[in-house]
């Protein structure tokens, strides 16, 4: 961030910009307050009332709340509900973030590469699904996942397999595939805009070194564009971790299969819009955005120092 | 761009592969089946739906007559949804990128005190998972009286971490600093130098961040639908999974012909916005990524 430092203005006498630089020091807040007071509202109030609440509980009978310290997060820690919702995406994680980051890396590469036919058609669709709302996502997955009107039926006899996407064995995966589906161009996006910006003298010099293709690849454009690998990563495991959209939708399709704690932030949802447990959900909540920021963190460290 | 066969392939125009691009294209039809089944079944009845396969076309061509039920039943409640949407997203996803262009260029463009701490504050929020404060201001808001509002979606709509960094990178390489001190020198105030030389230089990273927090607004699911109880307040998303729902349960009435094409009205404003943007926001988001 070298822009970012004191401008290097080679200095003819100029004391008036001085004097009103100093006088002027809080100038920069002028920009900037307008989004932190609405920042302060959205974000910070929030974060500080679900702690507060967190430290509350509901008295069963007398109504009111009483100060509980951390009893709620003691029961969040011992709640089974919680801990088999939290496997879930834990288990969606270790999944399916990795095939999605793995096909938006080999997208990027390819349309980088520069040797696809009609490069900027591929860029475009595949972005696509980005701008499909998570909500259409969903249902059109949904449908077509079913017997009446979708494409399950049809394949299944094309190929003599017997996949029913909306059974419970099955359920997760295909959860897994619309979020694939959504957010491969949006990562590849990531790859290809940090790939673009590599020095072209890079690529030649490992041309003349005698490079291959694949060996460029591995030793050239991947440690490259490695901060652009750790913030799509960063943001796929927070978004993993807060999965609601989709199997809240499809909670229509399969009332059933798929229950009131699902994952984590439809259990904290649910918590509060049907069971009226602010102050539990609201702990809920915070676990989970701990446990988040801690794991994002963890990432942020170990890429930024690991080499590929 | 023909490639002619005089061409000198080197390392940074290399030969086409045809290999290549048909591994990609199988990922292409991945992409795109989908999207073409929501079209031909948006243009199906319902009976046709139920007695035709997914990938043909069949029964009646029920486009139109889709679109126009669409827009009719409930009383034009649909149309009420898109309304709604364009208001949460021209006043969410404007103001928005109002905010963080500004903030962006401050965090650029100016030392001042506490700037290190606003950097530090919006960088752990972005760690924060936003569902997770969606339930703490939902309650926050109902204290305020604002839920069931148009302003309780609104104003979480405002902040977009994202479009500040993104502005911030931008600033900091679009703008020299020269040209600050020129029109200083030349005694405009900041805000003026701001209105009238700033924004100029912004312009595809604004464009990038509109775009951004226009999918954003646009698409939002949870946030009005745990803010608002009236239908008539719905976006697009929540309505569209409100008519879903009325396949289930006792009093059924399912309209799988009309969630279908609502669907498909739902993302073309989109699909065309990106289309039509392409040259702004992906060299807004190159320029992101120098730093990034």
């Amino acid at each position: 961030m070298t822009s970012t430092a004191a401008p290097p203005i080679p200095a003819p006498a100029r004391p008036a910009p001085r004097a009103r630089r100093s006088r002027g020091k809080w100038r920069g807040w002028m920009f900037v307050a307008p989004f932190m007071l609405v920042f302060a509202l959205t974000f910070i109030a929030p974060v500080v009332y679900a702690f507060v609440l967190s430290l509350y509980r509901d008295q069963a009978f007398f109504g009111g709340t009483v100060f509980v310290g951390a009893d709620n997060y003691a029961q969040v820690f011992a709640d089974p509900k919680f801990w088999e919702s939290f496997q879930r995406v834990l288990v969606f994680l270790a999944v399916q973030v990795p095939i999605m980051l793995l096909l938006a890396l080999v997208a990027a590469l390819a349309i980088d590469s520069a040797r696809l036919h009609g490069t900027g058609f591929f860029r475009i669709v595949i972005f696509l699904p980005y701008a499909v709302p998570a909500v259409v996502a969903a249902l059109m997955w949904g449908f077509i996942y079913g017997d009446h009107f979708g494409l399950a039926a049809d394949l299944n006899h094309l190929f003599g397999t017997a996949i029913a996407p909306l059974s419970p064995s099955w359920l997760l995966t295909s959860i897994g595939n619309i979020v694939t589906w959504e957010f491969v161009g949006y990562n590849m996006l990531i790859f290809y805009s940090a790939l673009k910006v590599i020095p072209k003298e890079l690529f030649e010099a490992a041309a003349i070194d005698g490079a291959g293709t694949f060996r460029t690849i591995v030793s050239v454009k991947l440690p490259a564009i490695r901060g652009a690998i750790v913030v799509a990563t960063i943001f796929s495991i927070i978004g993993s971790f807060q999965l609601f959209n989709e199997p809240n939708i499809m909670r229509n399709l399969v009332p059933n299969t798929i229950g009131t704690f699902y994952t984590p932030n439809m259990y904290a949802y649910n918590l509060s819009f049907n069971g009226q447990q602010y102050n539990y959900s609201a702990t809920v909540a915070i676990v989970m955005g701990v446990i988040t920021a801690v794991i994002a963190y963890v990432v942020q460290l170990r890429g930024s120092r690991k080499e590929m | 761009m023909a490639t002619s066969s005089t061409t000198r392939f080197s390392v940074t125009n290399p030969r086409k592969s045809r290999v290549l691009t048909a591994v990609m294209a199988l990922y292409l039809i991945y992409t795109l089946v989908p999207l073409v089944w929501l079209v031909i079944n948006a243009s199906k009845t319902q009976t046709a739906l139920f007695s035709t396969s997914g990938l043909s076309f069949g029964g009646a061509f029920a486009l139109f007559d889709n679109i126009g039920q669409t827009f009719t039943y409930n009383d034009g409640i649909f149309f009420r949804w898109l309304g709604n949407t364009v208001l949460y997203v021209v006043v969410g996803a404007g103001g928005a990128t109002i905010l963080a262009t500004a903030a962006g260029y401050g965090m650029a463009k100016y030392r001042f005190p506490g700037r290190r701490a606003v950097f530090a504050v919006v960088l752990g929020a972005v760690a924060v998972p936003p569902t997770a404060l969606a339930v703490p201001t939902f309650l926050m808001f109902s204290k305020l009286g604002l839920t069931n509002t148009p302003l309780a979606v609104i104003i979480p709509s405002l902040i977009s971490p994202f479009g500040l960094y993104l502005i911030w990178v931008y600033a900091a390489d679009a703008i020299p600093d020269e040209l600050l001190e020129a029109a200083r020198i030349d005694g405009a105030g900041e805000i003026r130098i701001f209105l009238t030389v700033t924004l100029r230089q912004l312009v595809p990273g604004i464009i990038t961040v509109t775009l951004f927090t226009m999918v954003q607004t646009w698409n939002n699911y949870f946030l009005p639908l745990i803010m608002l109880s009236e239908p008539k307040w719905y976006p697009l998303t929540v309505g569209l999974n409100q008519w879903s729902a009325q396949a289930n349960g006792a009093g059924a009435q399912p309209i799988f012909n009309l969630v279908l094409t609502g669907s498909l009205l739902t993302i073309i404003p989109l699909v065309v916005a990106f289309l039509f943007m392409q040259r702004f926001w992906q060299s807004g988001l190159s320029a992101g990524s120098v730093k990034g």
